[in-house]
């Protein structure tokens, strides 16, 4: 690693030094693309960033691909319903490493307003690992960019050797998470126990 | 020496040829050697919609649609023939005439042919 008062020091002389751990994290998170893939109102504000005015492509982000194959970040954008749960884990399985999650809008991080709807996922988060969470409700196209900038915040400070290598170069972290069944009464497993586990109450 | 006019267009195809097959090598040596790979059950699926795939894929096709194409093709042949037929109809020989007759009454055949096999009636 070069001394970051040498670096600045040779920046001032017009010489740009970096590390191949710099360039390459910049890279990546300079072109995040994400899914196409919008599951409530929350997906409108998606859009209206996408769009001229907000103008998501100013963070490399404007690629929306409509296919998992394609795509980096899964924008989470909306109620998640118990039979939608199982497609929104299979999209995201079918995503190429290195894949990330925003949860946007109260409804994908804990179910929102319609949290007592028999019906609705309590959270995304239940069976995805979530990177970056927005709250609101929903979220104004600013925060989506934020949540956006956020991300690229935690790609670029990755190290890519040791414990907190991105999840890519991990060979034991799984590229597939579990796919919830519908049972009778609930999705089955309720949560994956691996990423979320119930509170517990001590009284 | 005498070189070949046509060399340039050669080798101009040869640099386009390698313009467009490059970056797709480039691409596939990157993947080949960097790509981080996760296969698994989900990612290999056939389907990119999040559904899984259902039932087989050889299944039967109702072919029926060949009627309508054999219909469309004889309204079709003869309105594109009778527009220059009837345009220069009046500077046409008796041959050309008995031929286009002829070829009339072949299109007619086959419409005929359909309606006997009951084609047009809309069941």
């Amino acid at each position: 690693m070069i001394d970051e008062g040498l670096q600045s020091e040779l920046k001032k002389q017009g010489v740009y030094v970096t590390s191949l751990q710099e360039l390459y994290n910049w890279g990546r998170a300079n072109s995040v693309w994400p899914l196409t893939f919008g599951l409530a109102c929350c997906a409108i504000e998606m859009i209206a960033a996408s769009m001229a005015r907000y103008d998501i492509s100013r963070f490399g982000a404007e690629v929306f691909r409509p296919s998992p194959r394609q795509a980096d970040l899964m924008i989470v954008a909306g109620t998640v319903t118990k039979k939608m749960a199982p497609l929104v884990v299979r999209l995201f399985n079918q995503m190429p490493e290195p894949k990330y999650v925003i949860a946007m809008g109260a409804c994908a991080i804990s179910g929102g307003p319609f949290k007592q709807g028999y019906n609705v996922l309590k959270g995304v988060d239940r069976y995805l690992p979530v990177d970056v969470v927005i709250p609101g409700c929903p979220p104004r196209p600013e925060a989506l960019l934020h949540a956006l900038i956020t991300l690229q915040e935690k790609i670029l400070n990755q190290p890519l050797t040791g414990p907190d290598r991105p999840r890519h170069l991990n060979a034991d972290v799984p590229g597939e998470f579990p796919v919830p069944a519908y049972g009778p009464h609930d999705l089955e497993p309720p949560n994956n126990p691996n990423l979320w586990q119930p509170p517990t109450l001590t009284r | 020496m005498q070189t070949n006019s046509y060399l340039v267009l050669v080798l101009l195809m040869a640099a386009a040829v390698g313009f467009a097959l490059a970056p797709l090598a480039l691409a596939w040596l990157w993947a080949r050697f960097f790509s981080p790979r996760k296969p698994g059950l989900d990612k290999n699926a056939i389907y990119e919609c999040g559904l899984e795939a259902k039932g087989d894929a050889w299944i039967h096709f109702r072919s029926e649609y060949y009627l309508y194409g054999i219909i469309f093709l004889v309204f079709d042949v003869e309105t594109i023939f009778l527009l220059p037929f009837a345009v220069a109809f009046t500077g046409l020989s008796v041959g050309a005439f008995v031929a286009m007759l002829v070829f009339l009454l072949l299109l007619v055949e086959g419409l005929v042919w359909a309606w006997r096999k009951g084609v047009l009636t809309w069941k």
